[in-house]
């Protein structure tokens, strides 16, 4: 009974942190303050409602008696020092004793809606690191014990513990209101925002068969703060086109690895085992975005692509020539060496290996991609097509000896011998 | 991990009671509330049973029976497809539901099959053929 209570407390404070630490901190103006008041109430939680029972509503308590506290901090704030420790003390022979205000924590939903985004702009604040911001908001807004996101990144508890320590007086110091950004600083906060939630899907995404569960559980975190950045900004394209991208990128997860975990490519995958439901609401947070009418930006370029290969119902029925010319957009907005890469790929599905492979030597003679693995793979494919088979096989061992992946190597080394034979 | 939420019937979501106005209204501010928690995947009411057939099975005969069928409390109204971290948090999230029918009402909750425990059904069932 009392493991039961627990896992229920542990479940509501999963389910209502982030929401209470946005409502405190919009009190308080520091989230690393606002989380140690929301922990309070945590522990306030633990000890009440084994003796009183879990409350009808366990979010509003939790809210309620975070809100006294912060209340209490404010408060002690403005009185002399003397005063404060003593009060400190007054509070504890209390038991302090927490009354919440029901009335109190009955906050306009949007304003919850608002604290969520104040707190995900303020985690995701350009002062701090990429990796700092990864870890703040898998701590603020999903959650996660720094266990558990230590495990998920395969790191060192002591290090993320300091990273969102760091990370908590780097806010402080800097000054950083807890707000969200207006005007022309709105869409590079957004971008880094998206950034962040990307990088903890793919982390997640990169996982392989038999890993601990909490790094396919950061799709599943990625995901579910996309969707809700998604509701609680609807009229941002980029957000739907992050979110489409997810969907259909995790419809496809169960289908992307073998029985011994290696890495079947996108058009060998066994479409019967894509994820239906999450294509269809990739596509159709892909429509929204579209509808909005706006300048297509990456995440719904790369979502639009996402979404050819989605719809085919058999690897020949992929609109290829679409493909293409969203790469080509794409090259516009984002240009790489690797955006072109993908679409020289395209091309050689859409108009053969030739046009192809004029692009490809473009990218050789270019020189930026001279030591990626993929282009060498790549050109060696296109050879091989093109019936140039000692080139290819040079082209394959070239690309082997650049992967340390060490299956990767092996499927070269395999294309190589093929190219022998031939 | 996945889990379906079924709504399952009463008397009067059976006869086709429309749910009072305030309900319909309490229902679109909790499946608001599931959406913006990112937890909502998908979400339906159906059609009394009398609207429904079955189709039973026995052997290679199929028998096809119209409705409505008897067992009220064993049909189901509706359901969701929700996305959640844990069955405690599914549990969480029902208890915050309005009663979904006039009088009383039954949810139940089931994990669904993840694609791994469905390979790992598989293998045991077809052992090392598979």
């Amino acid at each position: 009974m009392a493991r039961d209570l627990h896992r229920t407390i542990d479940t509501v404070w999963r389910m209502e942190s982030a929401r209470i630490i946005g409502a405190i901190a919009r009190r308080v103006r520091d989230v690393g303050l606002a989380e140690e008041l929301a922990q309070d109430a945590l522990v306030a939680a633990l000890e009440h409602w084994p003796k009183d029972g879990i409350p009808d509503n366990p979010g509003a308590w939790l809210m309620a008696t975070a809100k006294n506290r912060a209340l209490d901090r404010l408060r002690q704030l403005n009185l002399h020092h003397a005063k404060q420790q003593e009060l400190g003390a007054d509070a504890d022979a209390r038991g302090d004793h927490v009354v919440p205000d029901f009335v109190d924590s009955l906050d306009d939903a949007d304003d919850i809606g608002d604290d969520l985004l104040r707190l995900v702009f303020t985690a995701c604040h350009p002062v701090l690191s990429r990796e700092a911001q990864v870890a703040l908001t898998l701590k603020l807004l999903a959650g996660m014990s720094t266990a558990e996101i230590a495990r998920a990144f395969l790191q060192p508890e002591p290090t993320i513990a300091q990273r969102i320590v760091r990370a908590k007086r780097t806010l402080v110091s800097a000054n950083v209101p807890f707000e969200v950004p207006r005007g022309e600083a709105l869409q590079d906060r957004l971008a880094a925002v998206l950034e962040v939630v990307y990088l903890i899907f793919n982390e997640g995404y990169s996982a392989t068969a038999g890993d601990d569960w909490t790094r396919p559980a950061l799709c599943e975190e990625a995901l579910r703060l996309a969707r809700i950045l998604a509701q609680l900004s609807p009229g941002t394209a980029e957000v739907l086109g992050l979110v489409a991208l997810m969907e259909i990128q995790a419809s496809r997860m169960h289908a992307r690895l073998d029985a011994e975990g290696k890495p079947i490519l996108l058009m060998a995958q066994d479409r019967g085992r894509w994820d239906q439901l999450l294509i269809g609401r990739g596509l159709a947070a892909l429509a929204h975005a579209e509808q909005l009418g706006d300048e297509p930006g990456p995440y719904q370029l790369q979502a639009a692509i996402a979404a050819c290969h989605a719809r085919a119902r058999t690897p020949e029925a992929t609109d290829w020539d679409r493909i293409v010319a969203l790469y080509g957009e794409l090259m516009t907005c984002l240009p790489s060496p690797v955006v072109e890469l993908n679409r020289a790929v395209a091309v050689s599905m859409a108009s053969g290996p030739a046009a192809a492979l004029l692009l490809v030597d473009g990218l050789v003679t270019d020189g930026h991609l001279a030591r990626y693995h993929l282009l060498h793979a790549a050109r060696g494919d296109l050879l091989a097509r093109l019936d140039r088979h000692a080139e290819a096989r040079t082209e394959f061992e070239r690309a082997a000896a650049m992967t340390a992946n060490e299956r990767e190597k092996a499927l070269l080394f395999e294309r190589a011998r093929d190219a022998r034979s031939r | 991990m996945r889990v379906m939420v079924i709504v399952k019937a009463n008397e009067s979501s059976e006869k086709g009671v429309m749910p009072p106005a305030e309900l319909f209204e309490a229902m679109g501010k909790y499946n608001e509330e599931l959406a913006r928690a990112g937890v909502l995947l998908a979400a339906d009411g159906l059609h009394p049973s009398s609207r429904g057939v079955r189709v039973h099975f026995s052997g290679t005969t199929r028998t096809v029976t119209d409705g409505p069928f008897a067992e009220t409390k064993e049909l189901i109204a509706g359901y969701w497809l929700w996305e959640v971290r844990s069955m405690e948090e599914a549990i969480e999230w029902v208890r915050r539901c309005p009663n979904p029918h006039v009088g009383d009402s039954d949810i139940e909750i089931r994990p669904i099959f993840s694609a791994e425990e469905f390979e790992a059904l598989m293998r045991g069932h077809f052992g090392s053929k598979a």
